[in-house]
């Protein structure tokens, strides 16, 4: 079965107007969004990215420039990722609709992880 | 890489109805505020806020601890720590943070929450919040922002107020602390008191605006009422802190929150008093209530809330609705209106005054306050009048009065309520003897 990427991006200014009763709530769901997927065999994983702006990298006429990544000061950051398994984009789409993300904190994006092979 | 989330979230986060991480919340601002100083509650916000918020963004990945107080409690700390270094007092108040928010062994209650420390911090905060150099909206918005847990959003829905008009009161509540150096200290001798006074007008109003009939599950107003009783007696049992009136006011508060599951029928409608299944009130608040009512009697003083108490005790005492001492509860208002003769307290006095000797003398007593600015917005000075008027069978002026009562309601249980009234008095087909205008 194909696997889906979703990448949680998240809006800082989201988080401003949440009680701790809405984190309550929050968590909640996501332990029973997460449980509904384990139940069906559709998780492969996730993970939470660090809380900074990492680094970009950029090749210029033949050298490498890094800097810094925005964070405080970005309108978006990307949290983290989720890793399911679902037959079609269709479904991908029915996995993500129902995370709480979409609730409390930003927009996904979800991509299909290509097949390779090998 | 996290396979799969712990699948068995502790009991405490599955349940939205038990509010524990807004109690919490409360709890570690005003431990916080202590170690940090109040003139830094806006900081003491942050940290807590940020807390929460650290763990909706990493426990959907890592699942939810086993112990999800501590793990807020260590973030909260760790970040009251990292603001002390960098403001130079580490050495000198590290110490108090470690003590004070201390995860329990084992992962097990935090060790201060079995102490009174936790207690007296959020008394001192509460106080502090009830500052005379605040009006009593900017009190009340800001003792449900930091010692009740409560978000601005919360707070405006729950006063019908808008989100922004809360936070900037809060703000401007929080520079005022400041300008006029407001500090936990609460104050004694004569002070106290006065400062006491307002706590308790600050309580009245949260509990009044949670008891609002509210629609299916608006949990907020529950809280409200849970959390203003919960403050009432944390007031009244400390030493200094407390008094008879303290104790005159939770009195009245579990008086009325016992008859809170009768209230309201399966269908989210409002039972009115009279049908009220009285087998449903909540008989361990009652026993709590008659305990603070004696408490209240200790001393000499006979305060409104005194009168209050009493006449919600006759109600929620009482074995059924005819047995009710309506005698009694007219002297109560009596005595109200000697003391505070506003004509809020005139109209529910003309209830009881209807029952004692009939509503032709109850709607005489009610014309002589019935066109006060106040009452003609009050929704249920119409609903009251409009019953009145229903038992002397005038259906068509009963009719008007309660369209005007349904034009005013802003919970929507009453408003139906109203509206089935003004219907059956349009019929004439009004129930013959009832004192539910109120909905109590």
């Amino acid at each position: 079965m194909p696997r889906f990427m979703l990448l949680l991006h998240e809006d800082p200014s989201a988080f401003a107007d949440l009680s701790p009763q809405d984190v309550q709530r929050a968590v909640g769901e996501y332990t029973a969004w997460r449980e509904g997927l384990a139940e069906n065999g559709r998780v492969v994983g996730g993970d939470k990215l660090t809380d900074e702006g990492g680094r970009w990298l950029t090749g210029e006429a033949g050298s490498v420039r890094v800097v810094d990544g925005p964070f405080a000061e970005a309108k978006e950051v990307v949290g983290g990722y989720f890793m399911v398994r679902a037959a079609d984009y269709d479904e991908a789409v029915e996995i993500s609709r129902s995370c709480p993300h979409l609730r409390y904190g930003g927009r996904i994006e979800l991509r299909q992880v290509e097949d390779l092979g090998g | 890489m996290n396979g799969g989330a712990r699948s068995a979230a502790p009991a405490v986060v599955r349940s939205s109805v038990d509010s524990v991480f807004r109690r919490r919340a409360g709890q570690l601002s005003a431990t916080l505020t202590r170690i940090l100083g109040i003139e830094h509650l806006d900081l003491v916000e942050d940290v807590v806020h940020d807390a929460f918020v650290q763990a909706l963004r990493t426990w959907p990945y890592s699942g939810v601890p086993d112990n999800p107080s501590a793990w807020i409690l260590s973030v909260a700390r760790n970040r009251a720590l990292d603001i002390l270094r960098r403001q130079g007092r580490w050495r000198e108040r590290s110490a108090d943070v470690e003590r004070a928010i201390l995860p329990g062994a084992d992962g097990g209650e935090p060790r201060s929450y079995f102490s009174h420390e936790v207690e007296d911090d959020q008394l001192r905060l509460m106080f502090a919040c009830c500052h005379p150099a605040l009006s009593r909206d900017a009190q009340v918005a800001l003792t449900l922002k930091t010692v009740g847990g409560f978000s601005v959003v919360e707070i405006g829905r729950a006063f019908l107020t808008g989100r922004a008009t809360v936070a900037q009161r809060v703000v401007r509540a929080k520079r005022t602390l400041r300008e006029v150096g407001a500090t936990l200290d609460v104050p004694s001798g004569d002070r106290l008191a006065p400062r006491r006074e307002a706590v308790l007008e600050v309580l009245y109003l949260m509990f009044n605006e949670g008891y609002a009939a509210c629609e299916g599950e608006d949990l907020v107003r529950a809280d409200l009422c849970r959390e203003a009783i919960r403050l009432a007696e944390l007031v009244a049992a400390h030493e200094l802190l407390g008094a008879p009136v303290v104790h005159a006011l939770a009195a009245l508060f579990l008086f009325q929150a016992a008859r809170q599951p009768a209230r309201v029928d399966a269908d989210g409608e409002l039972v009115p008093l009279e049908k009220q299944d009285r087998g449903r009130w909540d008989r361990s608040a009652l026993r709590r209530a008659l305990g603070h009512l004696r408490l209240a009697g200790r001393g000499t003083e006979v305060t409104p809330y005194h009168l209050q108490a009493e006449i919600a005790s006759c109600h929620s005492l009482a074995d059924s609705f005819e047995e009710t001492d309506w005698r009694r509860i007219l002297d109560c208002y009596d005595a109200l209106a000697a003391r505070d003769p506003s004509p809020v307290v005139a109209l529910n006095r003309a209830v009881a005054l209807a029952e004692v000797e009939g509503p032709e003398v109850a709607l005489r007593a009610l014309a002589h306050v019935a066109d006060h600015p106040t009452l003609r917005a009050y929704e249920a000075r119409w609903a009251i009048e409009g019953d009145l008027l229903c038992r002397l069978d005038r259906g068509r002026e009963a009719a008007a009065a309660f369209a005007k009562g349904v034009e005013l309601s802003r919970s929507q249980p009453v408003r139906r309520h109203l509206a089935r009234r003004l219907r059956d008095a349009r019929s004439h087909a009004s129930p013959p003897v009832t004192a539910d205008a109120r909905g109590r």
